[in-house]
């Protein structure tokens, strides 16, 4: 293959606007033979770009926690290309209702905390490893109300962390909801979780989340294009903010992978994908 | 000095970010600025807000378990970027540019304008083919003068007419009503192709089209007065207005319907004052004439003004009355039935002398309109014997 492909997953139908929009400017003068497909779930991305069946890969952190695995059992190598500027620090919180007695991790001990989609790294896999730091075993010590909308999307999908924060109102209340810090924020100014509602118990440490992986079907020369030309995006040009604005980003940055060592932790201890990349989660059906 | 600001107890899901943003504005890209507060999802809050905007809080490694306490932005570049290419919608006050932007589509004129967004697909762009320097003082003199239907007439006063003659009336008010349809479609589909940048004309063209929407609803409502059906409508009439309708240049069609039609109409309407057999049928011509004289001073004005910079434009205009008398050459023009009517108005009666007196009434009138449109048609630039050459040509039908 001459070219580029990209996987991308259709979270939403803003998704074909926005790689349309970038085909069309990656195409252009001093551009590259660039094209993408859609899949509708991260792990057919994933197995298609370790297999070679696309060649670069737009991946949530959890798809590269899996890519980084599958790769390694085949023996095959993945190249991080980018992220973007919002893909980093990002941090999950564990938040209780303004006047609920719990007042630490602990203290949710034998009560009900809801989560967002069996695959969401933000809503369940990150916040559920934060309570097992503090010694809670899911689904023993504390029971789990998830919210499974949008699976295999890992999380991109809002729909299962609104729910999940919803629940803390609900008739039948839970105790404690997890959700990504600028959904705190989202919620709060949408006037779901009013101001003052909500107490923030914990949250994460800091972690990365997207990252556009290059697999081993890439041309290394096109690959090393498609990141300058990914980096060199221009929030100043009117053609590209759109577009920019649409993925959430004011621009692309070089790639880093520290930030996914909470994660693969997470994975490991929830058993949700084994040291070879095989989905292990019973109940996760993408 | 370092830059701070304190936003108290004020968290960022209740405003907070306003006094960030305005703290920030000061800044250059790169220079830091200390925040200060009491909201306990402060931290956190923030770093999600400065992600979402291209900022960064700074030592976003450290443990952050200890929210609230001062924090850290460094400015981003994200702000700068969205306004370098931005550019003005020409001056907010003073006669609009020259040739107006597709860019600036809907945006206010002097507005800041993003770059990007959707050019505005306005087929008027250029300022001498929509403007006249009156505009903004005929739009001006149209806002204080718009007058309530329901108030403005006498709805309760008595119609003590002879039946002969309110029918005559009703005649004339159905034929009016669809005439002023068609002058209600013209501004409206007019208006539809404007740059929004010549405001002035844009906000004259609304009132034009209300006005005419007004005389719409009171001729309908003094022709169904007397509980009668309306008078007829003939084909010849309606093929007239319809080719008004099909004149696709903006000055040629606001010189066809304003200063010839509309013109025209002046006349009438003032006979139908003049003549009117009730309080009814005066004050709703005296109304609309009002109007009309503001169509027509536009028409005029703007039609002068173009030609003023183009004077070959009054070929195109001397082509597009000939082409709509071409249109009309097999058509019978004005209604028998609306000839007839006005006559017997002016007569007020059925005696002979009487009747004569309407004819030779009517006469006079048809002289007014024609010396009338010869005036205008000299002020717009038409040599005289062309002015009334072209007098001449006007559709028999008035509008």
């Amino acid at each position: 293959m001459s070219g580029l492909t990209l996987g991308a997953v259709a979270y939403d139908p803003k998704v074909v606007t926005i790689w349309d929009g970038f085909r069309a400017w990656l195409r252009g003068p001093g551009g590259l033979d660039f094209d993408y497909v859609l899949y509708s779930n991260y792990e057919r991305q994933v197995e298609d770009l370790v297999a070679g069946r696309v060649d670069v890969a737009w991946n949530s952190p959890l798809a590269w926690v899996r890519a980084r695995r599958l790769a390694a059992a085949r023996g095959v190598t993945l190249t991080p290309v980018t992220m973007r500027d919002t893909d980093r620090d990002l941090r999950s919180v564990v938040a209780v209702h303004a006047d609920s007695p719990v007042q630490s991790l602990a203290g949710l001990r034998g009560r009900v905390v809801a989560t967002g989609a069996v695959d969401s790294p933000q809503a369940t896999l990150l916040p559920l490893a934060l309570l097992r730091s503090a010694g809670l075993r899911p689904g023993a010590d504390v029971q789990v109300r998830r919210f499974d909308i949008g699976v295999g999307l890992h999380g991109d999908h809002v729909g299962g962390e609104r729910d999940a924060a919803r629940a803390l109102f609900a008739a039948d209340p839970a105790d404690a909801a997890c959700m990504i810090d600028s959904n705190l924020l989202l919620f709060a100014r949408e006037g779901m979780l009013p101001s003052g509602s909500v107490r923030v118990l914990a949250h994460t440490p800091p972690y990365d989340h997207c990252t556009m992986t290059a697999g081993p079907s890439a041309d290394d020369a096109l690959t090393k294009r498609f990141g300058e030309l990914l980096l060199g995006m221009d929030y100043g040009d009117a053609d590209l903010r759109p577009l920019l604005d649409l993925e959430g980003l004011k621009q692309w940055l070089p790639p880093r992978l520290e930030g996914y060592a909470q994660l693969e932790r997470a994975v490991d201890e929830a058993g949700f994908y084994d040291a070879e990349g095989t989905i292990r989660a019973g109940d996760y059906r993408p | 000095m370092r830059a701070t600001t304190d936003l108290d107890g004020l968290g960022l899901d209740e405003g907070g970010h306003l006094l960030v943003d305005r703290a920030l504005a000061a800044l250059r890209p790169g220079e830091r600025l200390t925040v200060t507060g009491r909201h306990p999802a402060l931290r956190l809050h923030l770093a999600a807000w400065c992600r979402e905007h291209g900022h960064r809080l700074a030592d976003t490694s450290e443990d952050a378990s200890e929210d609230g306490g001062d924090l850290e932005i460094i400015k981003g570049t994200a702000g700068e970027q969205r306004w370098r290419d931005a550019h003005r919608a020409g001056k907010p006050d003073g006669p609009p540019d020259k040739r107006a932007d597709p860019r600036w589509g809907l945006a206010a004129r002097g507005a800041l304008v993003e770059a990007g967004g959707p050019p505005i697909g306005a087929e008027w762009t250029e300022r001498d083919h929509v403007w006249a320097d009156v505009a903004p003082r005929l739009y001006a003199a149209a806002a204080a003068s718009q007058w309530d239907p329901a108030t403005a007439v006498d709805w309760t006063a008595t119609i003590n007419v002879p039946p002969e003659i309110e029918r005559a009336v009703v005649q004339l008010m159905t034929y009016l009503v669809e005439n002023e349809q068609a002058a209600l479609i013209i501004p409206a589909r007019l208006l539809s192709q404007l740059h929004p940048h010549f405001r002035e004309v844009m906000q004259l063209l609304a009132t034009q089209a209300a006005d005419e929407a007004r005389h719409v609803e009171v001729f309908t409502r003094r022709g169904l007065l007397s509980g009668g059906p309306l008078g007829t409508s003939s084909a010849g009439g309606r093929a007239s207005l319809q080719t008004l309708l099909a004149e696709p240049d903006f000055t040629a069609a606001s010189f066809l319907l304003s200063v010839l039609g509309e013109g025209t109409f002046l006349d009438l309407l003032r006979f139908i004052h003049e003549h009117a057999p009730d309080k009814v049928t005066a004050d709703v011509a005296r109304l609309a004439v009002r109007d009309e004289a503001r169509h027509v001073a536009f028409g005029v004005a703007h039609t002068a003004h173009l030609v003023k910079t183009d004077t070959s434009y009054l070929g195109v205009l001397r082509q597009s009355v000939e082409r709509r008398h071409a249109a009309l050459l097999d058509t019978a023009g004005l209604n028998t039935e609306v000839f007839d009517s006005l006559v017997l108005l002016a007569a007020g009666s059925w005696e002979p002398a009487a009747i004569s007196r309407g004819w030779r009434a009517v006469r006079d009138l048809q002289a007014g309109m024609d010396e009338g449109r010869r005036r205008r048609l000299a002020y717009i630039g038409f040599p005289d014997d062309e002015a009334a050459e072209l007098s001449a040509l006007h559709t028999r039908n008035f509008m």
